[in-house]
């Protein structure tokens, strides 16, 4: 746990760069430091080890005071990565990762398997890269050694500093969603900064959002995009601030029994008889296994025709993991008003739809409505 | 003339053979010296707070440039000779070549740490460095490949001023040069000058794999020509 009690920070020069600040990160709690450039995140973040000091206030991690501590005992036991990437061009990959574990005098073979272990675990096949230097890597997987680094020595706290900031669109959303699947297991309680709102949206369990060294509001994504608490925040997280809370729904999360489903063997005049009773205009077509195969519609059924003559084949389908946003765009994309949402082996488990969606995006915006 | 020293060369090669291995001891005592003290005073001149000294010391080692050798001869032997010791000779030369390399050294040295990524420095701090840590593990190997130009300059350099040296009795490559001087033999000034030229040229080249060497593998590859 990390504790923010009234910190200030004030330069030299007499720039205040951070004021009165108050900040609780709960035991693996995943708190992301968002706001424009300026607005004292990277100083707040840095403040916690120490590598800014701080003019007013105390910080404390799990109770003690930071400046009871040895300083470089202290960062030693707090996982840092570094805007940029920052590894050692000097050194190889394993002793990049195991700098931390070198510091601490681990037994050589024990930093290396540490090396490998944490390689595997961001992805990275050890046998081929641990020996490698920066400069023969990609930018991608700098970065994922970067995040290694970070956890060298099992730190149960890391901070990181705009972390995935240096790489594509692409590269970036692959290397987040890795990262939120390791946090899962490893549970760290981080302290990450950016000034990304998408980025602070999908990452963070909690987002202090600050402004010129002041904390405006610190709440769940949900409940920033949903309740703004004033003007500079409904201008920070946009004014497609409630699509924006679509890419915190999961499709499984929301999606719907399909109306109705026709196994591919069935009578053509008997799923019409059905449909017309139900006045559904199409339906959905599975194999017998419950395989999803496409649409049927009910001009197309006929006495003459096999089921199997007049499927029409899905253009697009997601999973239940896709985003909303995404399935949004899909869905746009295709022209297609319904989207099917299937499991790894194809099975159909339901449906997306814009009124779904729509009940969505009403649902928050009625909440953003009832704040005060 | 060409042609005497070229007789000169095969019928005298124990000479030459003599003259070339003062001469390079001269210069290896001279600038294992200049480095060990050029890298020490870099490294403290790079140090926090040190700007005006900094700037001091490189003033006064571009000054210690501009100083003629034979001059500094002269002024290292009326030192010396007060402090009862040699005047002549050896030491006044391997003092005064000492004197010469400091400046290329110290002067890498010195931009080459504060030219290494602050980045590089914040990494290694956040992740619990001492400063001496950062210095041993982060700057100096970073530093490396220009300290080593540097040390190059300074041994190239100083096998054309170890010549000189031959003047005031330290024997060397310029012994031939200024017999011949005295002598009117052309031969003999064409054979020093030359030995003295092939040794600055192999040493250049030494050095530039000693330099390749040195460099960390990781940021070979950046450097390489």
């Amino acid at each position: 746990m990390i504790k923010l009690d009234q910190v200030g920070k004030t330069y030299a020069d007499g720039t205040e760069a951070v004021k009165d600040l108050c900040l609780e990160i709960k035991e693996g709690e995943f708190c992301v430091l968002l706001g424009p450039s300026g607005c004292g995140k990277t100083t707040t973040m840095k403040m916690i080890n120490r590598l800014i000091p701080l003019t007013t206030g105390k910080i404390y991690i799990d109770g003690v005071d930071v400046y009871k501590l040895e300083s470089n005992e202290l960062r030693r036991g707090i996982g840092y990565a570094i805007q940029n990437i920052g590894l050692f061009p000097h050194l190889t990959v394993c002793q990049n990762i195991a700098t931390v574990p070198m510091l601490k005098k681990w037994p050589k073979p024990k930093q290396r398997a540490r090396a490998e272990e944490l390689l595997t675990l961001v992805g990275m096949d050890p046998g081929t890269f641990i020996d490698r230097y920066p400069s023969e890597l990609s930018g991608g997987q700098q970065q994922r050694v970067g995040v290694a680094r970070c956890l060298g020595a099992d730190p149960p706290i890391l901070v990181m500093d705009e972390p995935f900031g240096a790489i594509d669109p692409i590269t970036r959303n692959k290397l987040q969603d890795e990262f939120l699947r390791i946090q899962a297991k490893i549970r760290k309680t981080i302290a990450f900064v950016t000034h990304d709102i998408n980025e602070a949206i999908k990452m963070g369990d909690r987002i202090a959002l600050m402004r010129e060294g002041v904390l405006v509001q610190f709440a769940d994504p949900a409940t920033l995009l949903s309740s703004p608490k004033d003007e500079f925040v409904r201008n920070f997280v946009g004014a497609d601030r409630v699509l924006k809370g679509l890419r915190l729904l999961k499709a499984k999360d929301v999606m719907k029994k399909p109306p109705l489903t026709v196994k591919v063997g069935e009578d053509p005049m008997q799923v019409k008889a059905r449909m017309e009773r139900d006045k559904l205009r199409w339906a959905m077509l599975t194999e017998d296994d419950g395989r999803f195969l496409g649409w049927i519609t009910w001009e197309d059924l006929h006495a003459s025709k096999t089921i199997r003559e007049i499927i029409i084949p899905p253009s697009v389908t997601a999973s239940p993991d896709t985003l909303l946003n995404e399935a949004l765009s899909m869905m746009l994309n295709s022209a297609i008003g319904t989207l099917a949402i299937l499991n790894e082996k194809e099975c159909l488990l339901g449906v997306l739809s814009f009124e779904i969606i729509r009940d969505v995006l009403g649902q928050q915006v009625g909440e953003a409505q009832t704040e005060p | 003339m060409w042609n005497q020293a070229w007789q000169y060369v095969i019928s005298h090669p124990d000479k030459i053979f003599e003259w070339t291995l003062q001469h390079l001891y001269i210069i290896l005592v001279a600038n294992a010296l200049a480095a060990v003290f050029g890298v020490l005073i870099g490294i403290y001149i790079s140090g926090k707070g040190r700007q005006r000294i900094a700037d001091t010391v490189i003033y006064l080692a571009s000054i210690m440039m501009t100083v003629p050798s034979l001059a500094l001869y002269g002024i290292l032997m009326g030192i010396l000779s007060a402090l009862t010791l040699p005047s002549i000779g050896f030491l006044p030369v391997v003092i005064a070549l000492t004197l010469y390399g400091l400046l290329p050294i110290i002067r890498n040295t010195y931009t080459a740490i504060r030219e290494v990524d602050p980045a590089m420095i914040e990494a290694g701090r956040g992740m619990g460095m001492s400063e001496i840590q950062i210095l041993v593990k982060v700057k100096l190997p970073l530093a490396v490949p220009v300290i080593m130009a540097g040390l190059r300059q300074a041994v190239v350099m100083n096998i054309g001023i170890a010549a000189i040296g031959a003047y005031i009795g330290a024997g060397g490559l310029g012994q031939p040069i200024f017999r011949g001087i005295a002598n009117y033999r052309t031969d003999l000034i064409l054979v020093g000058a030359i030995f003295v030229s092939l040794l600055a040229i192999l040493a250049d080249l030494l050095m530039g794999g000693l330099e390749w060497l040195t460099t960390p593998k990781g940021v070979r590859t950046r450097r390489r020509r």
